[in-house]
């Protein structure tokens, strides 16, 4: 995985320069999806290199381009270069996201070059609307990620950056003139690299041998080492999005397992509204997908039935939004807080910030 | 930086003019590798190259004996003033560079010794006339040849460097570079170092980058935190298990790499006991490497949201016993106003 922060950055051009590289050494490669955004040397460097055509998609009338994800593994050769990992396919095609695309190649033993930038990750997704007031539609979640065998981070200045944007290398004039209003802000460029480099250190450090060994929990007084283990209050409310994201984080940095759960009367989600249940479905579809085991959980107490639940699966830390559980609505945050801290007594309890509201800068 | 820089206009002239000196001087970039063999000659020079090729008056200073024949193809594109060999060591030919004045000097190795008798002892200095003299200096360091990293690199890989840069000469660079690349394939142990000073590499880039951040908001008067860097605050009280908080302050600011502070803010009519066990917590911050502060402010609550956004806070830690000791104009329970104020942040709360 060729990490960068932006587009202009160097990325493709990086991942092509390695394919060369691999090509000259006599391994067998191909470039089975490739931008060249008309980009001078990146193309330069493509030249010679076996490229599998792209498919046609049909989608409202117009044709689209995508990877050949079929034609590729007809050819099968040892590596392969897919550029925009983070790619969501056109209506029509046989997944929805590249990086589906490129699991498929992975499963057949193709080893994959690819690129992306690292507002494309789940985990970060509600920390970088607060900073930059961009919303990021497409998403990588982070164990996807995870599963690179190496990922590279892949550096330009932006100041660099804005001089090549100014000089039409990365956007022609009107896209570049957009681009200066969003992500190529100056303060969000240095922002955005440092998180990439964060990033990438941690993708470097989970990867060293010994990380599994180490003791991953709190040492309590007795010197025994409690593993930790998240468990995340979620709500049909929308800042249960932020609390999944937040969670997620701070459990793979604490290498902790994380659990979700949701409270109703009833132990299902017959007794929601339409809406509330569709939001709650959509929530825990959500944290599904991020890897984290869901349950719903019956109980007339929020604060009771998760504290039960959490004593009986041995969890360290309660992470709850700052909404009112939908159970509770009488109640203000920090008395649920202070409910579910008296009932824990051996648990933290984390209200996580609601990211989703956004100052201007 | 302080907590009152913020709106000290005094610091902010000085930075101001600071700034102004700067434009004036050369500018300094420096291309940043873990070990040798990641690419850093090779994206030197390939800068140097594309900045010729735009018009830009570019020489080399200074490059290194041995380089890849991709590197070599570059250097010879370039007009090149020779270093002087002294004693078997190359030297930075400073006049020479300052009579033929370019707007770009390249130096490929930023960590020599010059020999006895030079005007500097480090090449860096030999740089820094460089820089003073207007002429920018684009050039590469391995984090090993950093001073304050040769603990870290004892630790690693059980030797260390005598001819380094200390780490404010990096701080102060215009722009900073890290030049990432996987190890080479080499055995176990051997990837394993690398990948410790690797990590280590992108970790103080980072850094670099976060303090230029913090820098440019307090500029351009931006009151906003980015979140870049998890920074952690633990809040003390004198009835509060401040081991606990800070022991898990402490591991979860190593966890994400970031950073651990600890507050008190002074209370009125303490007893002698509670001084006693303040004082206790304050060594314990101590100990566990934090940024500790004793704050006064006649509201605790808004005391600590204050400090918190001026630093960047990102996850307030503080015992649930908060309600019976601190006492807030806000309305409202203390717990209650710090979750309902503490925006963009994260309030963990302890049982006690």
């Amino acid at each position: 995985m060729f990490l960068g922060y932006a587009a202009g950055v160097g990325k493709t051009y990086q991942m092509l320069s390695e394919a060369r590289t691999l090509a000259d050494a006599g391994v067998d490669l191909v470039i089975g999806y490739f931008e060249p955004h008309g980009r001078k040397e990146t193309i330069a460097l493509s030249d010679g290199l076996e490229t599998i055509p792209r498919k046609v998609i049909e989608y409202r009338g117009a044709a689209f381009e995508e990877m050949d994800t079929d034609a590729i593994l007809r050819r099968h050769p040892q590596v392969a270069v897919v550029d925009e990992f983070p790619h969501t396919n056109v209506p029509g095609s046989p997944r929805l996201k590249r990086w589906e695309d490129v699991h498929m190649l992975l499963d057949a033993g193709i080893d994959v070059l690819t690129t992306m930038n690292v507002q494309h990750l789940e985990s970060l997704n509600d920390q970088i609307w607060h900073s930059t007031g961009v919303r990021v539609r497409e998403t990588i979640p982070d164990w996807v990620l995870k599963q690179a065998d190496e990922v590279v981070m892949v550096d330009l200045t932006p100041r660099a950056l804005l001089n090549r944007l100014a000089r039409g290398v990365v956007y022609p004039p009107e896209r570049a003139r957009a681009a200066l209003e969003n992500f190529f802000k100056e303060s969000t460029l240095v922002a955005l690299r440092e998180l990439a480099m964060r990033q990438a250190a941690y993708a470097v450090e989970s990867r060293l041998p010994d990380e599994e060994t180490k003791p991953a929990g709190e040492v309590s007084v007795d010197g025994l080492v409690h593993r930790d283990r998240l468990l995340l209050v979620l709500t049909a409310d929308p800042s249960s999005a932020a609390l999944i994201r937040r969670g997620r984080r701070v459990a793979d940095y604490l290498r902790a397992e994380c659990l979700a759960v949701y409270v109703s009367k009833t132990g299902d989600l017959a007794g929601l509204g339409a809406a509330d249940r569709e939001h709650l479905e959509r929530h825990l579809n959500f944290a599904r997908g991020l890897q984290i085991e869901t349950r719903i959980l019956q109980g007339a107490d929020v604060a009771e039935a998760v504290v039960t639940f959490a004593r009986l699966h041995g969890v360290t830390q309660i992470f709850v939004t700052r909404e009112k559980p939908s159970a509770l609505r009488s109640w203000l945050a920090s008395a649920f807080v202070q409910r579910l801290v008296n009932r824990a007594r051996d648990m933290q309890v984390t209200v996580v910030a609601d990211r989703s509201v956004r100052r201007n800068a | 930086m302080s907590a009152d820089d913020h709106r000290d206009p005094d610091a902010l002239l000085r930075e101001v003019e600071a700034a102004e000196r700067a434009a004036r001087r050369g500018q300094l970039k420096i291309f940043l590798g873990y070990a040798s063999g990641v690419g850093k000659s090779f994206r030197l020079f390939d800068e140097g190259r594309r900045r010729h090729e735009r018009g830009e008056d570019v020489v080399i200073a200074a490059a290194q004996p041995d380089v890849a024949p991709e590197v070599e193809q570059v250097i010879r594109t370039l007009e090149i003033i020779p270093t002087q060999q002294v004693g078997g060591v190359p030297v930075i030919d400073v006049p020479c560079v300052l009579a033929r004045h370019p707007q770009v000097c390249l130096v490929d190795g930023l960590a020599y010794d010059n020999p006895p008798g030079r005007r500097h002892q480090r090449r860096y200095e030999d740089v820094e006339d460089l820089l003073d003299a207007g002429v920018s200096v684009l050039t590469t360091i391995n984090l090993e040849y950093i001073r304050e990293q040769q603990e870290f690199v004892r630790g690693v890989v059980g030797t260390t460097k005598t001819e380094t840069v200390p780490q404010e000469f990096i701080d102060r660079a215009d722009e900073v570079v890290v030049v990432d690349a996987p190890p080479e394939a080499t055995t176990g142990i051997e990837a394993q170092q690398l990948s410790q000073l690797r990590q280590r590499a992108l970790l103080l880039t980072a850094d670099v980058v976060d303090r230029q951040l913090e820098q440019y908001l307090r500029l351009h008067a931006v009151q906003q935190s980015w979140g870049t860097q998890e920074r952690i605050l633990v809040c003390m009280t004198p009835r509060a298990n401040a081991a606990r908080m800070l022991a898990s302050g402490r591991r979860n600011a190593d966890r994400f790499h970031g950073e651990l502070f600890a507050i008190y803010v002074m209370q009125e009519n303490l007893t002698a006991e509670d001084m006693m066990a303040l004082e206790r917590n304050v060594t314990l911050a101590r100990a566990a490497a934090a940024r500790v502060e004793t704050l006064r402010g006649k509201d605790p609550i808004r005391t600590i949201l204050d400090y918190a956004r001026q630093h960047g806070i990102t996850q307030i830690f503080v015992g649930h016993n908060l309600r019976r000791t601190w006492r807030s104009r806000l309305g409202g329970t203390p717990l209650d106003q710090l979750i309902r104020q503490a925006e963009g942040m994260d309030v963990r709360v302890f049982p006690q």
